[in-house]
């Protein structure tokens, strides 16, 4: 259907109210108009959407890269300079930038892949006749509702070296009380669980909704081929899961190249934005924020944001590509 | 299609019990049909049963246990909490720990600021995308094919990065400390846009728009009396989902406005950097802080998962 058909022909048409259509004239006046409405309506409905990313979204990301190649600072806004890229030989040899791409992709790791493939499993198995169901879709969603901010403080609570329970557990079973926040890998694996804990049943989920519409025919011709619920699993599900578990594994890199909140607030030093003593927590975009907002090296600061853009576009090409290359040489072995 | 998934369940439900039937006549000697799958134990279709309650409730509990820890904590005294082992059942003391939240940090002010920017966002995302999803879905315009393009490769585009010419933006307009600065960014999404033109193609008959018409509505009409009414389910999990998001948002709001002026994440933020010891006090802060999404979630559960698992099936 048109926007403007519709309404020319409402002239021709029984008037539906007689008392609105006193004269020829003024209802071909008042068709004009709509007309006119009718064919700009349209962009007057898409155009919020286009001016908020515009103003608030492309705009700023694109102006990053112009502010990146100054010395702007937040004390003196007026009187940048531009220095090429200087702020990016800098961030090259600047050691806590590197620290912070290496906390970056171990985190990276270790919060993805236990995330995504737990989430598979328990994907699978509440894809079945359950009772309670709802129930339990809930529990497995309750996590992703509490905000990132409770969970970093519950799990701070949780993993803190005197009263923690995770120590008082530990303790139980002999070990010495652990100082989670200052351990290179102790402080990724609290930061780690937060992560899995608060994702894991989100992605079950949306793994669920994928598994639900698969065809129940191929399961049913693996079943007579003799395959049981894991072997369904892995040769029935996960293929045609594939574009699912790229998406979400996409969705969930992207993500943790911004892992801020955690490794702010898992900090206990007060007003640290660090990333712990010895900077062994601080991600890309804690950096981002004290070269930005507490340093106030605005020019540098956006660097970092650029580069971070950058990793993003070549960790989705890179996905892209891994994806596209797996199914090709799937479709290959056929 | 709509929100609800229960269809898709009874056919999985259905599945599931067809597969352990056939799983039966397996053991009957049924001839393996795949050289590659002999091996696989018998009865193992059946097996799936009984383990299954115990691993979901496992999981269950996992996941609430760190909610119930925010609840219970703040119900005790600090030297109780303080002990080993932990104490693990609630006591009577909670109203009076978050009595020192509202003491110690602007949590009033907090959790009005946080309503009104949450209640914006929502309200603007569910006008701004039901008017755009209704525009892509049911009215001819030129361009529209490629503007829906860019809608959906925006969802990709990470904006977040741009975040400190944002903060010089805002500082620009005015608007740093205000909460117009939190509200503006994310008045309207591409996924809300998406979401809502995918419902009004399916949910909105175009017999139903053309009667309108000649019912002499304006194209904004249509929209008001026709096609927002039928909108209803979808904006009910679009405004849930948008609502609890914009609840929980926490970098930017710490950027752009001050501890005197802060969001409810923002003053918990301040309240577990520079009160970290005192355990009540602060998981009190954090109790309140979650309750209000708890008690939606509580309550529309069903809603948000089915937005959810929808929402995953067109991205």
């Amino acid at each position: 259907m048109t926007t403007t058909a519709p309404a020319a022909s409402g002239l021709d048409a029984p008037p539906p109210r007689p008392a609105r259509r006193p004269s020829t004239a003024r209802a071909r006046a008042r068709s004009a108009i709509r007309r006119v409405t009718g064919v700009t309506a349209p962009y007057g409905f898409v155009a919020p959407f286009f001016l908020i990313f515009f103003v608030f979204g492309l705009f700023p990301m694109a102006y990053t890269f112009w502010v990146s190649l100054t010395d702007r600072d937040l004390l003196r806004p007026h009187d940048a300079k531009m220095v090429g890229l200087r702020n990016y030989t800098d961030l090259l040899h600047d050691e806590f930038f590197w620290n912070a791409v290496k906390n970056t992709f171990e985190l990276m790791l270790l919060c993805s892949i236990p995330q995504l493939a737990l989430a598979l499993i328990l994907a699978h198995i509440l894809n079945a006749r359950l009772r309670g169901r709802t129930l339990f879709r809930m529990g497995v969603l309750l996590p992703n509702i509490t905000s990132i901010v409770a969970v970093t403080i519950v799990f701070g609570q949780l993993f803190s070296r005197d009263f923690g329970l995770f120590n008082w557990l530990l303790g139980l079973v002999g070990v010495d009380n652990v100082n989670w926040q200052a351990g290179e890998w102790s402080s990724k694996f609290a930061i780690a669980m937060m992560v899995i804990w608060r994702w894991t049943g989100y992605n079950a989920l949306i793994y669920l909704a994928a598994m639900q519409a698969i065809p129940r025919e191929q399961f049913e011709a693996a079943a007579i081929d003799g395959a049981g619920t894991w072997r369904q699993l892995w040769h029935v599900t996960l293929p045609a899961l594939r574009p699912t578990i790229a998406f979400t594994a996409l969705v969930s890199l992207i993500g943790q190249i911004q892992l801020f909140t955690e490794p702010l607030l898992f900090d206990i030093s007060p007003g640290s934005v660090s990333g712990g003593t010895d900077r062994q927590f601080q991600t890309l975009a804690l950096f981002l924020y004290e070269e930005g907002f507490r340093l106030r090296h605005f020019g540098y600061g956006s660097a970092v944001a650029w580069l971070m853009f950058l990793m993003t576009v070549l960790l989705a090409a890179f996905a892209y590509l891994i994806t596209r290359g797996g199914a090709r040489i799937r479709g290959g072995s056929r | 299609m709509t929100v609800t998934t229960d269809k898709g369940v009874d056919a999985a439900d259905a599945a599931g019990a067809r597969t352990s039937r056939v799983g039966g006549w397996r053991r009957l000697g049924r001839p393996s049909a795949a050289p590659a799958a002999p091996a696989a134990p018998a009865g193992e279709g059946e097996r799936r049963g009984p383990w299954r309650y115990p691993f979901l409730i496992v999981v269950v509990l996992l996941s609430a246990f760190p909610v119930y820890w925010t609840f219970m904590i703040p119900s005790r005294t600090n030297d109780v909490v303080g002990q080993t082992p932990p104490p693990l059942l609630p006591g009577g003391h909670f109203f009076e720990n978050a009595r020192r939240v509202f003491d110690t940090v602007q949590f009033e002010k907090a959790l009005v600021n946080s309503l009104i920017v949450a209640g914006s966002i929502t309200l603007c995302t569910l006008l701004f995308c039901s008017l755009a999803g209704f525009a892509f879905a049911k009215l001819r315009f030129r361009g529209r094919g490629a503007l829906l393009a860019i809608v959906i490769a925006t969802m990709m585009v990470p904006v977040q990065l741009g975040i400190i010419p944002l903060y010089i933006e805002m500082q620009k307009f005015g608007w740093a400390n205000h909460l117009i600065a939190v509200i503006a960014p994310t008045a309207v999404t591409a996924f809300g846009v998406v979401f809502m033109r995918q419902y009004t193609e399916q949910a909105i008959p175009d017999e139903l728009l053309e009667a309108g018409r000649m019912d002499g509505c304006s194209t904004f009409g249509l929209y008001w009396h026709v096609v927002l009414p039928g909108l209803r389910p979808a904006m009910a999990v679009l405004g849930l989902l948008t609502f609890m998001q914009a609840w929980n948002d926490f970098m930017w709001p710490l950027i752009v406005l001050s501890p005197q002026n802060p969001t409810v994440q923002v003053a918990l933020s301040t309240l577990s950097a520079g009160y970290y010891r005192d355990n009540t006090l602060v998981l009190a802060g954090t109790a309140l802080g979650t309750l209000p999404v708890l008690l939606l979630f509580a309550v529309f559960g069903r809603q948000i998962i089915s937005g959810i698992m929808e929402g995953a099936v067109k991205g």
